[in-house]
């Protein structure tokens, strides 16, 4: 097995006044080379910690990440990411906030090579015609395809999405979702993508990681999805193990995400106190912009 | 009444109907005996020939209102090119720099509120001519709008935008040229206005006390020759100019908006 990814003991403890908070503890996940890894939890849990020390965007407490063979240290173009937000420089039209990134990465290739990669790329995401358009003459959902033709441009390393599509409307999500799908065909990226949406997890994933409640989370249970590459998402949502796995990650998330894997037994009895999640996963705290959540 | 009237009623009826009653109201008071406030009438008469022929030089002291305008515009340019020179760079040195902020904060707290008539003496002591006083003084009272509104500016900027520039591992002039300086236009923008409005206000204290020709100048001159019309149309004029003057900048500013 060919481990591409390794996330080794991966920590994140902020100082606060009242004493350090954990937000993430040893947390370990191997991802196989072209594996597209889901990390799934409630909103809070650390699942965009972890994907931002990937990124290289949050300090890293203790532990590691190696990519390729390579110990991470600090951002970089070999990953390429997709925010939540498509984060484009509003003063720079389609084509130059990708151009920013390519001419970052090949500036070894001409000027008109570079200009074919970012136009490439575009047009893959269906932006074909509007290139030189401003940020706020696009939809939410045009820039977020901006925002993933840039990631893809880069010809990254590994792809890391935080909640890609989260601020989408569902009509919207399903087209990304399809788009990001394609491109991520072409040439199979590994890839990890934080989500709180169990039907964009199970349509997009090969494993989906969930996560066990913060503070101090950690890998709760690992699923494998079992469905067909190319996949379909008619074909997906008819598969008969869909909504059994379906199932599985949603009572993951309602009833087992606030217990400690190796404290299952203990705890037991303290599930009724626990907060109980709310039901509509598809929906939780979809503006949530810090993962810290803490509670004393 | 429909939406062009409405705009006619705001825009122009009632503009109009306001200075009408002050025109009044100044009339009435200079129609108090003892009072030696010049009347509208007396004020227009004594005026017209500065105003219908603005650009006239009849002598040194004695020049049409607009001549005496562009030569305040051109030392105010200078003074304010002077201050956005120095005041841009220091604003984002600020802004970047959280101990740059915390060094020269209250430095800059205590200087910015010196008023320019403190400033000037201090420029004569140390380039001994006036011209050079002038704009020095007019730098350093305009330039703390730059400073400040170009600080805020570096540090709103979004935390997205700088983790592109983290993520694709921009260099430092790439950032600053590509992400640091276009996403604190605006701000910059807003800053260079209100300095252009100080500058203007510098202005003719600096040419009070100078003695140098301009619309200042001339304000100063006519009070000590006993026209006292002539004060009221320099003031008319500099309040004309000034206003002219800060909605072409907030033209430019809006230019540079970014959404």
């Amino acid at each position: 097995m060919s481990e591409y990814v390794l996330l080794s003991k991966l920590t994140k403890i902020y100082e606060t006044p009242k004493g350090p908070a954990v937000i993430v503890r040893d947390f370990d996940l191997s991802i196989k080379k072209g594996e597209f890894v889901s990390l799934i939890g409630h909103s809070g849990c650390g699942k965009s910690t972890v994907l931002s020390m990937v990124a290289g965007l949050s300090e890293v407490t203790s532990g590691g990440v190696i990519i390729g063979g390579k110990e991470i240290n600090g951002a970089g173009p070999d990953r390429g990411i997709v925010f939540q937000s498509p984060c484009l420089l509003p003063w720079l039209t389609a084509m130059e906030n990708v151009m920013l990134g390519v001419d970052q990465v090949f500036y070894t290739a001409g000027k008109l090579e570079r200009r074919q990669i970012a136009e490439y790329y575009l047009t893959l995401v269906g932006l074909g015609e509007s290139l030189d358009k401003k940020p706020a003459e696009l939809s939410q959902g045009m820039r977020q395809r901006v925002g993933i033709a840039r990631a893809f441009s880069l010809s990254p390393k590994m792809l890391l999405l935080d909640e890609p599509f989260g601020m989408l409307d569902s009509l919207t999500r399903f087209e990304l979702q399809q788009v990001l799908l394609e491109l991520w065909r072409k040439d199979r990226k590994t890839a990890l993508m934080v989500t709180h949406d169990v039907d964009e997890a199970l349509f997009l994933s090969d494993r989906i990681v969930m996560m066990t409640n913060g503070p101090e989370a950690e890998v709760g249970e690992i699923l494998e999805v079992p469905f067909p590459r190319p996949r379909d998402r008619k074909a997906v949502l008819e598969h008969p193990e869909y909504y059994k796995l379906r199932e599985q990650l949603i009572g993951f998330l309602e009833e087992r995400a606030h217990i400690r894997p190796e404290k299952k037994q203990m705890e037991l009895h303290r599930v009724s106190m626990a907060e109980v999640p709310p039901t509509n996963l598809g929906s939780i705290d979809k503006n949530q912009t810090q993962p810290v959540e803490l509670k004393s | 009444m429909n939406k062009e009237n409405q705009f006619k009623f705001d825009w122009v009826i009632l503009p109009l109907l306001a200075a009408v009653t002050v025109i009044v109201l100044w009339a009435m008071v200079s129609s108090i005996q003892g009072v030696s406030l010049p009347s509208p009438l007396k004020t227009w008469e004594a005026s017209k020939l500065y105003i219908l022929e603005p650009f006239a030089k009849r002598g040194e002291l004695d020049q049409g209102i607009l001549r005496f305008t562009w030569y305040s515009l051109v030392l105010v340019v200078k003074g304010y090119a002077l201050a956005l020179i120095v005041g841009t760079p220091l604003g984002f040195l600020l802004g970047v720099s959280k101990l740059f902020t915390k060094s020269l904060d209250p430095l800059i707290q205590v200087l910015r509120p010196v008023s320019p008539l403190a400033w000037l003496p201090l420029g004569l002591i140390l380039f001994q001519k006036s011209e050079p006083a002038a704009i020095f003084t007019i730098a350093i009272c305009a330039m703390w709008p730059t400073v400040l509104n170009t600080a805020m500016g570096v540090r709103a900027i979004p935390q997205d935008y700088l983790n592109v520039a983290r993520v694709l591992k921009l260099s430092r002039s790439r950032t600053l040229f590509k992400i640091l300086i276009p996403a604190a236009l605006p701000y910059m923008f807003t800053g260079f206005r209100l300095s252009l409005g100080i500058a203007w206000l510098v202005i003719v204290a600096a040419e009070m006390l100078t003695g140098a020709p301009g619309v200042g100048g001339f304000l100063w001159q006519e009070y000590n020759s006993l026209i006292y019309e002539h004060i009221i149309l320099c003031i008319l004029t500099i309040g004309i100019i000034g206003f002219v003057l800060d909605r072409l900048m907030s033209l430019v500013e809006q230019r540079f908006k970014t959404a």
